[in-house]
């Protein structure tokens, strides 16, 4: 291949050429079929709740032929949907400010200081990362009881916590290493110690992580389903998820006023997505990836 | 001593995250162990020791089969269709253009909706009198067909969901590592003729494998561990041919409070979990990891 001449490269050349041409097109055309995929549902969705059922049911995925408004209205009318969205927005936030502050903290500790037992612990609190929570429901079931948490909004923030600490604790420990050590030398001579040093540096240099880190404890606190389920008994504690599943079983049939519930959800979370995506992308890539 | 408050960093740091980590974590796993060796339903002493009993009957439940062969199932499809297509479209849109990124935001986006909500969606689209199957059977004029409630083909909707969710997630994996393949390795290529299929197979490919074994270590996770999105589309049915083994666990387990049972159920998936994570470690680690 290292031979080429001339001739054969201009040919190679031109076939390449060609080949892009026809590449070009088939790859706009491989990306709009998918992207139609994912977006259809979508939308399909968003405008079947601004129609009456009759229509829903003789034309699923079309424009409204009238964009009837009512059904929006009713959901944003129901006191029930915000306290459900009001629930998930306190979970969700004690969730993450918990997460935070816990393993910010531990992650510090194993990144700045060396002792006698660190190994061990890391590899302990790396165990969190490979087993999904539900393996042990029925005994968290039982201890969440036991505590009294049950149909209590801490029911839920404290397991869930506890679930994404490793993988939080995982991405901290690896920004706080990459900061640079002569910063911490600097301030020591100067007499700051280790936890003024954190409080001081470390947590105002590390506001990207602290961001990917609270952004996924956040979706995945506002998105969970499981833990609720099992947890919260009470309508009046429910979360959204849980919320729009006994909406479900309400309004059977009627898909026009669940699937306007279903949009008013998936708007505030594709808005989120948009603005946060950044961080989201951060989170994923460097929890995997790298390690 | 002189020790800038080492000792009271330790003392005062870690612990948060160990007490949440171990009381909500460790605990209730340890606690599945022993409890899955019990007849028990949660109240009172734990005296009715019943050795593997509950392992036995696990066993011999056609209903646990079907949910395991719906896992290994999900597997398959993972690894045969969606880390195919999240590959292709990876190398499709990994370079950094805006249009790409554009593309990349949708493929993304149903990866961070709420499972819940779009179990919901799709269960919309599936309805045999509203969806997709409405609109083909009434063109073609023949009775509404149910696929959700169809014991051949309920499965095939999760599995569709499923892909349509979470193949973003592991586009998203490979673009991260498509774009840290350096530049020169792809130059060099091109200008020793070789065609852009050629670079894709024998360069791009070899040289992300690490982030495809990995997408596929998750994928072996995720299978294990569905369940939200199964309660809406078809909560286990119909005729309890579409549980995953969470919601076995669930329905079998925790709903009937039947602890021991539940708690067998859980250890069974916690070795899963270990042995899928220790073979990842042996056979696909990436040096550079630390997963």
């Amino acid at each position: 291949m290292k031979t080429v001449t001339t001739a054969t490269t201009a040919t190679a050349a031109r076939k390449i050429k060609k080949a892009s041409l026809s590449g070009t097109l088939a790859r706009a055309a491989a990306l709009s079929i998918v992207a139609a995929l994912v977006i259809l549902p979508l939308l399909a969705t968003f405008l079947g709740g601004f129609k009456t059922v009759g229509e829903l049911r003789t034309s699923p995925f079309s424009i409204p032929a009238v964009w009837h408004g009512d059904f929006y209205a009713r959901i944003l009318g129901d006191g029930a949907f915000w306290r459900f969205l009001g629930n998930s927005l306190v979970i969700s936030l004690a969730s993450v400010c918990l997460t935070l502050f816990c393993a910010s903290m531990a992650a510090y500790v194993f990144a700045q200081i060396r002792f006698f037992g660190s190994k061990y612990l890391q590899s302990y609190l790396l165990l969190g990362m490979m087993f999904p929570f539900a393996t042990a429901i029925v005994p968290l079931f039982l201890q969440v009881r036991d505590f009294g948490l049950l149909d209590n909004a801490l029911g839920v923030i404290l397991p869930q916590t506890a679930f994404s600490m490793a993988f939080a604790i995982v991405l901290f420990r690896s920004f706080f290493r990459q900061l640079p050590k002569e910063l911490f030398e600097a301030a020591h001579v100067d007499g700051c110690g280790y936890i003024g040093f954190f409080f001081r540096f470390t947590l105002p240099l590390s506001t990207p992580i602290l961001a990917t880190v609270g952004t996924f404890a956040f979706v995945q606190s506002w998105n969970n389903y499981l833990l609720p389920l099992i947890i919260l008994n009470d309508r009046a504690r429910y979360t959204w998820p849980l919320g729009i599943m006994q909406f479900r079983g309400e309004f059977l049939v009627e898909w026009n006023m669940i699937l306007a519930f279903v949009s008013l959800t998936i708007a505030p979370a594709l808005i989120f997505f948009v603005i946060t995506q950044k961080y989201i992308v951060a989170g994923l890539t460097r929890g995997s990836v790298k390690g | 001593m002189y020790d800038d408050g080492k000792l009271t960093t330790i003392f005062l740091f870690l612990p948060p995250a160990l007490v949440l980590f171990t009381i909500f974590v460790i605990w209730p796993i340890l606690n599945a162990t022993n409890f899955s060796f019990y007849k028990w339903s949660g109240y009172g002493e734990l005296t009715n020791f019943v050795g593997m009993q509950n392992f036995q009957r696990l066993a011999n439940h056609s209903i646990f089969h079907q949910s395991i062969w719906n896992s290994v199932k999900l597997v398959l499809v993972s690894l045969l269709i969606q880390i195919p297509l999240a590959l292709t479209m990876a190398l499709l849109i990994y370079k950094k253009t805006s249009v790409n990124t554009a593309f990349r935001l949708i493929f993304f986006a149903p990866y961070i909706l709420a499972e819940v909500a779009t179990g919901l969606i799709w269960s919309f689209i599936f309805d045999g009198d509203y969806g997709v199957t409405a609109q083909i059977t009434q063109a073609l004029g023949i009775d509404p067909i149910y696929i959700l409630a169809d014991k051949n083909y309920a499965f095939l909707t999760i599995i569709t969901v499923i892909i349509w969710k979470y193949f973003g997630y592991h586009m998203m994996i490979f673009i991260a590592a498509l774009q840290a393949v350096p530049h020169d390795l792809l130059e060099a290529a091109e200008i020793d003729g070789a065609s852009p299929w050629r670079i894709v197979w024998y360069v791009k490919i070899p040289l992300i494998a690490h982030a495809i074994k990995l997408s596929a270590f998750f994928a072996i996770v995720g299978a294990l561990q569905v369940f939200d999105i199964i309660i809406p589309l078809t909560n286990g049915g119909p005729s309890n041919s579409t549980h995953s083994i969470v919601s076995y666990l669930y329905y079998f387990g925790l709903v009937q409070l039947n602890v021991g049972y539940g708690s067998a159920v859980g250890v069974v998936l916690f070795l899963l979990c270990i042995v899928t994570a220790f073979s990842y470690k042996r056979f696909a680690i990436d040096k550079g990891g630390e997963l």
